[in-house]
């Protein structure tokens, strides 16, 4: 049963990002739709998880939205591959923005998130 | 089909990719998830099979002669995007981070390095097999 939830999520994430991507994503090593998933995602899976951690968002929603959703629209494969790719094409620079503002932009995001809450629930 | 119904027919395979490859990510963590220790093992063991898999299936030519381009879209973009995660790695990383900054940095240093050392060796196999 539990399947079905994280399945419905992940087929909605998958679609979700695809989608994205088609209109975002111009070249592997323009990843402008990966990173907006990966940030907006990221944002979202902490929201959730501070009401979960709480008791207040039921195990369904968590693993619809949460596992399912959130986790199939962001993505660690494509993230990786394009880097590579930048690398291998002796982008360096703009592999090491890549990385970092995927990383700095989505950890504050989720920090800013918890810290906002926290104030306020 | 109409190149339209093709493309719709398309996004919901990428769908149905989509749920395997998030059903696959639960499973894993239900496998691993008791026996971790408190260090999220489960997403950096799926991130990087799946870093090492898409990198191997995108780049060799021996599975493109094999399997149609749409097919591997729903594959790559449907089954390993999903199977994969980047917003878990956030999440716990800022949770890591309350518990101490050096395990946070061990476990960014992990993915990120790891990933893209398991992409480097998916796409060398997939060279050394005669693909690009």
């Amino acid at each position: 049963m539990n399947l079905l939830f994280v399945a419905a999520g992940g087929f909605l994430g998958a679609i979700s990002r695809y989608s994205i991507g088609l209109k975002a994503n111009k070249t592997p090593r323009k990843p402008v739709g990966t990173l907006s998933v990966n940030i907006s995602g990221s944002a979202l899976l902490g929201l959730l998880l501070y009401f979960y951690e709480k008791g207040e968002l039921p195990e369904i929603y968590w693993l619809f939205l949460g596992v399912g959703f959130c986790g199939a629209y962001t993505t660690f494969s494509t993230f990786g591959t394009e880097t590579l790719s930048m690398i291998q094409a002796n982008m360096l620079r703009r592999a090491i923005i890549y990385v970092l503002s995927s990383l700095i932009i989505s950890i504050g995001s989720v920090m800013t998130i918890f810290f906002v809450l926290k104030a306020f629930f | 089909m109409s190149i339209k119904q093709s493309k719709a027919s398309l996004i919901l395979f990428i769908g149905v990719g989509g749920a395997f490859g998030a059903c696959s990510r639960y499973l894993v963590s239900l496998l691993t998830s008791s026996s971790d220790g408190g260090f999220p093992f489960t997403t950096l063991l799926v991130n990087l099979i799946g870093c090492f898999s898409l990198a191997y299936i995108a780049n060799s030519n021996q599975i493109r002669n094999i399997i149609p381009a749409p097919i591997l879209t729903v594959i790559c973009t449907g089954f390993i995007g999903s199977f994969t995660t980047f917003s878990a790695f956030s999440v716990e990383t800022v949770q890591l981070f309350n518990h101490g900054i050096g395990l946070a940095l061990i476990y960014i240093i992990l993915q990120l390095f790891g990933g893209i050392l398991f992409c480097l060796a998916g796409y060398q196999l997939s060279i050394n097999k005669g693909g690009v």
